[in-house]
């Protein structure tokens, strides 16, 4: 067993890409996150590992250095939240249209706009759903516990890398300023020049006499050309579907009721089974990990078997809309929610379950 | 078992460093624990909150709206979580700057005056230290070698040759706290 540490959430973040032997951080502070940015500057990541620590001028100058350090094959991430989020997401769509691995960590904080700085979901959407323009998605993980958001690091770098696309957590306020108990694993050494140059050929490493230029970019003039790059996405994406989908489920086996909820919500939730089951009422909980994908056949086939699914969100009611198209009408799916930086308490999504369903 | 506390005050107090070294001394004997802080508007008002779970199994929601003790050092704080704590359960308050006393019958009520006791010792950053003997002395949640474990984690080393007089801090608090009332329980 690892070392056990008291750590926050957004503490657990930096240290796991330390440990994971990440090349680089750049980023800007904001409310909830800036924890991740002190926390390395606080440990010199150069000093122990030489990762490059940077405070960036902007959102927008943040992302575009991850982009191309990312590019000549280095592994590299960036943290922000939600609005600071929305300013990377041009920054983001580059990224995906030229394939490149990074990890991007959005704690998420109540919207639109600048909105409130207490936990929210409301940037479901504009996560699994591309985010930036074109036709395009991140793999997308939700850590529920401090834990999670330390090992989603390496998860995250991992599916990236493996996909060559961007990765981003899906977190929240109360994730990333709250603390547990996190087992941190041990220091992996950064991949050499060489190991890059070996293990990833697409990157721009200095082209030698043996190879082709490696070209990073995402323009291609020729429709053509460009609707065959945009299949190759949609195969990617279909494969990621396939091999990539991770959920949890509580007290599911027997449930008549299902609640589907992710990150802090969940949390909510697993308290609202137990006491839904001291009632006698046969409660479960699918926690999606990965909301893109989104374990969608999973819920299909617990269609066939609940009573009735109620996906509980601190929005508005946006992940509602892929339980829906993943039960297709087969069951009764409500929406419970709270916005605006309010976190649900475990009786209220009780009461509503009561009301929408008994 | 599982505890949970809510601690409250004014920033500075030490609050969220008290909850840190339950949680420290909770991980040291094996326990489950999350520590959730009020942050944002909130905080930045002057006071500050912690809520602490300490279990020993899988902790579901971190975030709670009654609790097992509550840990008061303020009227504000009086005022916000006096009614947050489950019947039977536990209210520990320190009487410095207090206007309204705790009214509940059907809790079990503490004092611990560690302003006060803090002036008296070398340094009046002790007083979290005094009220979290306080609370282990009437609700032993974690050891007290563990607290003292703890406390050792969660202080950086710069600050280590503090941990005597914090020590000593924690053993005054036990003194000290009294028993206001016990909790009425209803036949």
């Amino acid at each position: 067993m690892g070392e056990l540490k008291l750590m926050k959430g957004n503490e657990a973040i930096a240290e796991a890409a330390i440990r994971d032997g990440a090349d680089g951080y750049f980023g800007y502070p904001i409310t909830p996150q800036s924890e991740v940015i002190e926390y390395l500057a606080a440990q010199q990541p150069e000093e122990r590992t030489g990762m490059v620590l940077l405070q960036a001028e902007s959102e927008l100058a943040s992302i575009n250095m991850i982009y191309g350090a990312a590019g000549s094959g280095k592994k590299v991430m960036t943290s922000s939240s939600s609005p600071g989020v929305s300013l990377k997401q041009e920054g983001i769509s580059y990224i995906a249209g030229a394939e490149l691995p990074c990890l991007v960590l959005n704690v998420v904080r109540g919207g639109p706009g600048l909105g409130t700085i207490q936990p929210s979901q409301s940037d479901y959407f504009q996560s699994t759903k591309g985010g930036g323009h074109g036709d395009y998605h991140l793999i997308v993980l939700a850590p529920a516990s401090v834990q999670e958001m330390y090992d989603f690091v390496e998860l995250g770098f991992d599916l990236a890398f493996k996909y060559r696309n961007p990765a981003m957590i899906l977190s929240d306020g109360a994730i990333g300023q709250m603390m547990e108990k996190v087992e941190i694993g041990e220091q992996k050494p950064r991949m050499t020049e060489q190991q890059i140059k070996e293990k990833y050929p697409w990157a721009t490493t200095g082209k030698t006499p043996d190879r082709e230029r490696n070209i990073i970019t995402s323009l291609e003039l020729d429709s053509a050309k460009m609707e065959k790059f945009n299949e190759k996405l949609v195969e990617k994406y279909r494969t990621i579907k396939e091999n990539e989908v991770r959920y949890e489920e509580i007290q599911c086996e027997d449930a008549d009721y299902l609640l589907v909820a992710y990150g802090t919500s969940s949390r909510i939730c697993e308290k609202t089974v137990e006491m839904a089951r001291q009632e006698g009422i046969k409660l479960g909980l699918l926690r999606p990990i990965t909301l893109f994908p989104f374990p969608s056949q999973r819920l299909a086939e617990y269609a066939q078997k609940v009573k009735g699914i109620m996906s509980v969100e601190m929005s508005s009611g946006q992940m509602v809309e892929d339980v829906k198209l993943a039960v297709e009408s087969r069951v009764q799916v409500e929406h419970y929610g709270r916005m605006g930086g309010i976190v649900p308490s475990a009786e209220e999504v009780l009461q509503a379950l009561k009301q929408k369903f008994l | 078992m599982s505890e949970e506390i809510i601690i409250a005050g004014f920033g500075g107090q030490g609050v969220l460093s008290m909850g840190k070294i339950l949680c420290y001394a909770g991980i040291v004997q094996g326990k489950e624990v999350t520590w959730m802080p009020s942050y944002g508007p909130e905080m930045r008002g002057g006071t500050a909150n912690v809520s602490v779970i300490i279990s020993d199994e899988r902790i579901s929601s971190p975030i709670i709206s009654e609790f097992d003790t509550a840990i008061i050092l303020n009227q504000q704080s009086m005022d916000k979580f006096e009614n947050s704590v489950k019947p039977g359960g536990y209210l520990i308050y320190d009487g410095n700057g207090i206007t309204r006393h705790p009214e509940r019958t059907d809790i079990n009520v503490y004092r611990v005056d560690a302003a006060a006791e803090a002036a008296q010792m070398e340094t009046t950053k002790t007083f979290n230290m005094i009220v979290l003997g306080g609370l282990l002395q009437v609700k032993p949640i974690v050891e007290m070698d563990k607290a003292i474990e703890g406390l050792k984690k969660s202080l950086p080393e710069r600050y280590h040759h503090l941990i005597p007089v914090n020590e000593k801090a924690i053993h005054r608090g036990t003194q000290i706290i009294q028993e206001v009332r016990k909790a009425k329980v209803e036949a």
